[in-house]
C-alpha cells in the first residue's frame, strides 16, 4: 500500500474549482441530449456571462442526488417529466416557490389539468400526452391494421405485438394507466389493462424502452408519450403516432431547488425556458415536444399536434387528487398482478384467444361458459372498485413502509395478490384449454 | 496460534492488513452500512427484523431467489463450455491465431451498457436479423431472447471471458514436466486433459467460474433489458428506484444477495482448500506445444470459429448500428453513414481521457490491494486475513446505486482538504467507486496466481539472505505478473463500462467518462447512432489500453524472467523435444 492520495486530491480540487466557477447554472434533468443541448446553446447565447451545466440523470437518480446533497451545494434547477418526482421534492422541502417566473401568456390549465403547481413550487414547461406509436414495417409484415383506441389493443390479432412500461417505473405510464382507469371506470379500466398487457410482448423497465423497441421493430405497437413517437417519426424511422380519444395532456415541469448554489441566474434560465424563444426550441424535429405557450404565438411545423386541441377532444376529465390518493395501490397492483406475473398472464390470454377463435367457428354452450369463467378469472382486478374507495384500505396502503409492522401488512397483501394472480391465470388457462378441447 | 497476536506474524503484515482494512472500511463497509441500515430499523429508528420476515413471507421473493440461482448455475455451465475449449486449444496446442483468439475472447466484457443490449436485440431479438431471415426463408423463429433462457444466453456470452482469462493463465503456469510425465506413462487425449491438466489448472478455473456465478447472480442489466423481473437483482433494483417510495424490501434483498454471494465465494474457496496446486517450475517457455491431427484441427477451428462468431455478434451489431442510418425491422440497416462518428468526435475527447484516467487508477489500486490481500491470505497466519477477503468479495454484490448513494450520504459535506470543494463533487469518488466495485475481479486473479507459486521459491530467496520485502518485490510479484495483469485488465475494462454508480456520482460534464456519454446518447431516439459510435470508440480505446498494458507488463516481467529461463534451458525437455 504505497498510495499517496495528496496529488490526486489536489488535482481533483483543481478540476472541481474549474467546473464550479461563478456564473454557472447547473440543471438536473432526465431530458435527452438534443433538447438540453439546444437550450444550452440558446441560453448561453442570450446570456454570455452565464454557463449552463447539464447533469443528465434518470429521474430517480436525480431526485436521490438532490436529496443527498447538503444545502448550499445543491444543483440549481430540476427539470423532468414525472409530476410525482416533483411531489417528492416538494414534500422534502427541496424546492423554492417560483410563481413569479411564470409566463403570463401561458393558460392556467390544459383541458382540466392545472399547468402550474397551485403554490408555484414547480411550473409546466412543456406538454405531453399519451398515445399509440406503431412501426409501419412491422405492422405490414404481420398484416395488422393500425390501432386507433386503447381498446383496439385488446383484440386477439395484436397478441404479443404490444409493449408498455409499468406505472411504478415511469411517471408517464402511471398517468396513462390512471387516465384509462378514470376514463373507463375502475373495474372496466383494469379489465382493459389486463387484456392489453396480456397481449403485450413486454413490460419494459424504462419508459424509453418502449419507443426504442418500436423504432427498431422489436415491438409492433407501443403505449408512449407523444414526443417519443413524434421524434422517431421526424428522425426518419418508419413509425407513426396517434392520440386515442381517452388521453390526458399533462405538463413536464421545471423547478428551482432550495439551497441552490446560484439561485439568481437559475431564475433567469427558468424564465428563459418559458419565454417565447425558449418555447420555440421545443418544436425542432428531433425534440418534438408540445409547448405550453399556445401554438398561435409560435411558428409551428406543418402537421404538428396542438396540445390544447387534443386536450379539448379527450373524453376524460383527469382528477389529479383521485390519482394521488390511490397512487401506491395502482402501482403495486399493476406490478404484483401484471409485471411480475406477465408470463402466466400472457399464457392465459393466448389460451383464451385460441378457445374463442374455436368457439366462433362452432357454437358450444358448455365451452362458452368455460371461456366466460376463464375471462373473468384472468381479466378481473384483485382489488374491487368498492375496496379502493375505502378510506381505511387506502390509509393502510399509504402507511410508511419503513415501519416493520406496516411493511409486513402491505407486503403480506402484495404477496396475496401475486399468489392469487398466479392461481387465477393458471386456472384461466386450463379452463380455456378445456373449452378448446371440447370444441375440437 | 489462535491468539489475537500470533508471534509468528510480522509487523509488516499487520501494517499492510491495517491499511487495506481502513480502505475497505472507509469506502465500502461504512457507506454501504449507512444505506443498509434501513433494512434493519423501523421508521422511528428502533431495530427490527420484521422486514426480513416480510421478505420471506412473499412467495414472489422465494421464486425470484430460485430463478436467480438457476440462471447463475446454468450461465456458469455454458460459460465454461465456451471458455474451456478456447483456453485449452490455444494454450496447449500449436494453434494459429492463438493470441488473436485470446484477445478477441476478452472483448465480450467490454460491452458498454444499453448498446450491447440494443445490438443483441437487433440480431437475436424477436424482430432481429436472425429471426427475420429464418422467418422469411424457413417460416419459423427462435425465441432466443425470451425469459430465463434468454438471460442465460446473454449472460454466458457476456461473462465467459472471466473463465477464459483465468484458465488460460492457469494453464500457462502448469509445469510442463507434469504433462510430459503423464504422456510418458501413456496418458493421452481426453484422459490427459481430465486427469492431469484440468486438475492442475483448477484454481484458475474456479476463480473464473465463481466470478461468473456471483456476477450473474447479482447482475441487473441483462434481466432488466430482457424484461425478466422475477429475479433477485431486478426485484431489489425496482424497489430501490421507485420514485418517492422508500421500500426497505429492496435493501433487504440486497443484504440477502450479499450474504449469498459471500457464501458462494467461500464455498469455492473451501473446494480448493487442503489441496496443493503449486508447481515449483512455471510452464512458460519450457513447454512443448502439441500438434493437432488434421481432423482434430478442423474440428477445433470449426468450433472456435462458431463460438467466436456467436460471442462477437453484439460487437458486430454495435458496429453496424454505429454506421447505420435507420435500422428498423430489417436484417441490416437501410443505409450507411459516417455522420454519427462526426457527432461523437466533438465531445468524446475529454470522455476518453476521463475513462482512461479513472479506470487506470482504479485498476492500479485494485491490483495493489488484490496482491496485498492475496499475500496476507496465503502466506501469513494473520488472524483477520479471511475477513479481508470476504469483505472485498462482498462488494461484488453491492448494487452500484447503493454504493453511490452510500458515498453521497457518508461523505456528505466533507470538503477536499484546503479548499471549498465537496469531496463528493470530485471525480475521485467515481474512481474510488470503480476501484471498490471491481476489486473482487483483481483479487480473484491475484489469489489464483499466488496459489500456483510454490512457497519454496520464496524460502529459497530468503535462505540466501533476501529480506521479506525484497523477496516479495523480486520473486513473488514477478512470478505473479501474469495474474496481476489479468486482474488489472479485468478491473480496467469492466470499470470502463460501469454505469449505475457513474450516473449517480457524475456531477459535471467535464468529468464524465465514456459510459456516461453513451448512456446520455441512448436516452433519445436520434441518439442511437451516436451512442453506438461512442460505444465502438469505447471498445477500441479499452482494447488498446488492454493491449498496451499487456506489452508493458510483459516487458517489465521479461527483465525478471530472463535469467532463470536461461538457466533452465538445459533441462531435458527443453533440449530434447518430446515426440508425440
Amino acid at each position: 500500500m504505497r498510495i499517496d492520495f495528496r496529488p490526486l486530491l489536489t488535482l481533483a480540487a483543481l478540476a472541481g474549482c474549474a467546473a464550479l466557477h461563478a456564473g454557472t447554472v447547473s440543471v438536473v434533468t432526465s431530458f435527452p441530449k438534443e433538447l438540453t443541448q439546444a437550450y444550452k446553446t440558446a441560453f448561453e447565447k442570450a446570456n454570455p456571462s452565464v454557463k449552463l451545466e447539464i447533469l443528465n440523470k434518470s429521474t430517480t437518480a436525480g431526485v436521490a442526488y438532490v436529496r443527498e446533497m447538503p444545502a448550499g451545494q445543491r444543483p440549481d434547477v430540476f427539470w423532468a417529466s414525472a409530476p410525482d418526482a416533483f411531489e417528492v421534492l416538494v414534500n422534502g422541502k427541496l424546492l423554492e416557490p417560483i410563481a413569479a417566473l411564470a409566463n403570463p401568456s401561458v393558460p392556467k390549465t390544459v383541458g382540466s389539468y392545472p399547468l402550474n403547481e397551485a403554490s408555484g413550487m414547480y411550473l409546466g414547461q412543456a406538454l405531453g400526452g399519451y398515445g399509440l406509436m406503431w412501426n409501419t414495417r412491422y405492422l405490414s409484415a404481420n398484416k395488422l391494421p393500425a390501432p386507433a383506441e386503447w381498446s383496439d389493443l385488446t383484440k386477439p390479432i395484436y397478441f404479443s405485438h404490444v409493449a408498455l412500461s409499468s406505472p411504478s417505473r415511469s411517471g408517464t405510464t402511471h398517468l396513462t394507466v390512471e387516465t384509462i382507469l378514470q376514463g373507463e371506470g375502475w373495474d372496466k379500466g383494469w379489465s382493459e389493462l389486463l387484456q392489453i398487457t396480456g397481449n403485450s410482448a413486454a413490460i419494459t423497465e424504462r419508459s424509453f424502452g418502449v419507443p426504442d423497441g418500436v423504432n427498431n421493430g422489436q415491438f409492433g405497437i407501443g403505449m408512449v408519450i407523444d414526443f417519443f413517437g413524434l421524434a422517431g417519426k421526424y428522425s426518419g424511422f418508419p413509425v407513426e403516432f396517434a392520440y386515442p380519444s381517452v388521453t390526458a395532456m399533462v405538463p413536464a415541469n421545471i423547478a428551482l431547488i432550495a439551497g441552490a448554489k446560484n439561485a439568481e441566474e437559475a431564475r433567469k434560465f427558468i424564465a428563459f425556458s418559458l419565454s417565447k424563444e425558449g418555447q420555440q426550441l421545443l418544436v425542432a424535429p428531433q425534440i418534438s415536444r408540445l409547448p405550453v405557450l399556445p401554438p398561435e404565438q409560435l411558428k409551428m411545423p406543418a402537421g404538428f399536434p396542438n396540445a390544447y386541441e387534443v386536450a379539448r377532444r379527450t373524453k376524460v376529465k383527469f382528477d389529479a387528487d383521485l390519482s394521488a390518493t390511490r397512487y401506491n395501490v395502482v402501482s403495486s397492483l399493476f406490478d404484483q398482478t401484471i409485471t411480475f406475473r406477465h408470463k402466466e398472464l400472457k399464457a392465459a390470454t393466448k389460451a383464451i384467444h385460441g378457445a374463442e377463435a374455436a368457439l366462433a367457428r362452432k357454437p358450444h354452450a358448455e365451452a362458452a361458459a368455460l371461456i366466460k369463467r376463464a375471462r373473468s378469472l384472468a381479466f378481473t382486478p384483485l382489488v374491487s372498485a368498492s375496496m379502493v374507495a375505502d378510506k381505511a384500505f387506502l390509509t393502510m396502503f399509504a402507511a410508511n413502509k419503513k415501519d416493520a409492522e406496516a411493511n409486513k401488512r402491505i407486503t403480506g397483501l402484495e404477496g396475496d395478490w401475486s399468489g392469487k394472480a398466479l392461481e387465477n391465470y393458471n386456472q384461466a388457462r386450463s379452463l380455456a384449454e378445456q373449452a378448446e378441447a371440447l370444441l375440437k | 496460534m489462535l491468539g489475537l497476536f500470533p508471534s509468528d506474524v510480522r509487523s509488516g503484515a499487520w501494517c499492510a492488513a491495517g491499511l487495506v482494512a481502513v480502505f475497505l472500511l472507509l469506502f465500502l463497509v461504512m457507506p454501504v452500512a449507512w444505506v443498509f441500515y434501513t433494512a434493519f430499523v423501523n421508521a422511528d429508528g428502533s431495530p427490527t427484523i420484521g422486514h426480513f420476515v416480510a421478505f420471506f413471507s412473499q412467495p414472489l421473493m422465494q421464486e425470484a431467489f430460485f430463478n436467480s440461482l438457476y440462471v447463475a448455475v446454468m450461465s456458469t455451465v455454458f460459460a465454461s463450455l465456451i471458455a474451456v475449449p478456447l483456453a485449452y486449444f490455444t494454450v496447449r496446442f500449436q494453434f494459429r491465431g492463438a493470441a488473436l483468439i485470446q484477445t478477441l475472447g476478452v472483448l465480450p466484457l467490454i460491452m458498454p451498457p444499453f448498446v450491447g443490449a440494443v445490438a443483441l436485440q437487433l440480431i437475436f431479438g424477436r424482430s432481429g436479423s436472425i429471426n427475420l431471415l429464418l422467418n422469411e426463408y424457413l417460416g419459423f423463429s427462435i425465441p432466443l431472447m425470451d425469459g430465463l433462457s434468454g438471460v442465460i444466453f446473454v449472460e454466458s456470452i457476456h461473462y465467459f471471458p472471466f473463465v477464459l482469462m483465468n484458465l488460460t493463465l492457469a494453464l500457462r503456469n502448469i509445469d510442463g514436466a507434469m504433462e510430459e510425465a503423464a504422456m510418458n506413462l501413456g496418458c493421452r487425449g481426453w484422459r490427459l486433459f481430465w486427469r492431469v491438466i484440468f486438475p492442475l489448472a483448477l484454481p484458475g478455473f474456479v476463480a473464473g467460474a465463481s466470478l461468473v456465478f456471483v456476477k450473474v447472480f447479482d447482475d441487473l442489466g441483462t434481466p432488466l433489458v430482457l424484461g425478466t423481473t422475477n429475479m433477485l437483482a431486478p426485484q431489489a433494483y425496482l424497489r430501490i428506484t421507485q420514485v418517492g417510495l422508500e421500500d426497505p424490501l429492496g435493501y433487504v434483498t440486497s443484504v440477502i444477495m450479499i450474504a449469498f454471494s459471500i457464501a458462494a465465494m467461500s464455498l469455492s474457496a473451501r473446494m480448493l482448500k487442503g489441496k496443493d496446486f503449486s508447481t515449483i517450475q512455471k510452464g512458460g517457455g519450457a513447454i512443448q506445444r502439441r500438434v493437432l491431427s488434421p481432423a482434430g484441427s478442423l474440428l477445433a477451428y470449426g468450433w472456435i470459429g462458431l463460438v467466436m462468431l456467436l460471442v462477437l455478434s453484439p460487437h458486430i451489431g454495435v458496429l453496424l448500428l454505429s454506421f447505420g442510418n435507420v435500422w428498423s425491422f430489417s436484417p441490416l440497416p437501410d443505409a450507411y453513414t459516417l455522420a454519427h462518428y462526426a457527432t461523437v468526435f466533438q465531445d468524446a475527447g475529454s470522455m476518453i481521457g476521463n475513462t482512461m484516467l479513472y479506470c487506470g487508477l482504479a485498476a492500479g489500486l485494485d491490483v495493489v490491494l488484490g496482491t496485498t490481500i492475496a499475500y496476507l491470505l496465503l502466506r501469513t497466519r494473520l488472524p483477520v486475513r479471511h475477513w479481508l477477503d470476504v469483505i472485498a468479495t462482498a462488494s461484488l454484490a453491492v448494487p452500484g446505486l447503493v454504493l453511490a448513494i452510500g458515498y453521497l450520504r457518508f461523505f456528505k459535506g466533507v470538503l477536499v482538504p484546503g479548499t471549498e470543494v465537496l469531496l463528493t463533487s470530485t471525480w475521485v469518488m467515481i474512481m474510488l467507486a470503480y476501484a471498490v466495485r471491481r476489486l473482487p475481479y483483481a483479487l480473484r486473479s491475484c489469489v489464483a496466481a499466488l496459489q500456483q507459486i510454490h512457497v519454496s521459491l520464496e524460502e529459497a530467496a530468503e535462505s540466501v539472505g533476501a529480506t521479506k520485502a525484497r523477496t516479495i518485490r523480486r520473486v513473488v510479484v514477478p512470478l505473479m505478473a501474469g495474474g496481476i495483469l489479468a486482474g488489472f485488465v479485468t478491473s480496467f475494462i469492466t470499470a470502463a463500462v460501469e454505469l449505475s454508480a457513474t450516473i449517480m456520482l457524475t456531477t459535471s460534464q467535464s468529468q464524465a467518462p465514456m459510459s456516461y456519454g453513451i448512456y446520455l446518447y441512448m436516452q433519445s431516439v436520434a441518439g442511437r447512432g451516436p451512442g453506438a459510435a461512442l460505444g465502438v470508440l469505447a471498445i477500441v480505446v479499452v482494447a488498446l489500453g488492454t493491449y498496451i498494458s499487456h506489452v508493458v507488463v510483459e516487458r517489465t516481467s521479461s527483465r525478471f524472467v530472463a535469467r532463470p529461463v536461461e538457466e533452465e534451458a538445459p533441462l531435458p525437455f527443453g533440449a530434447v523435444p518430446a515426440k508425440i
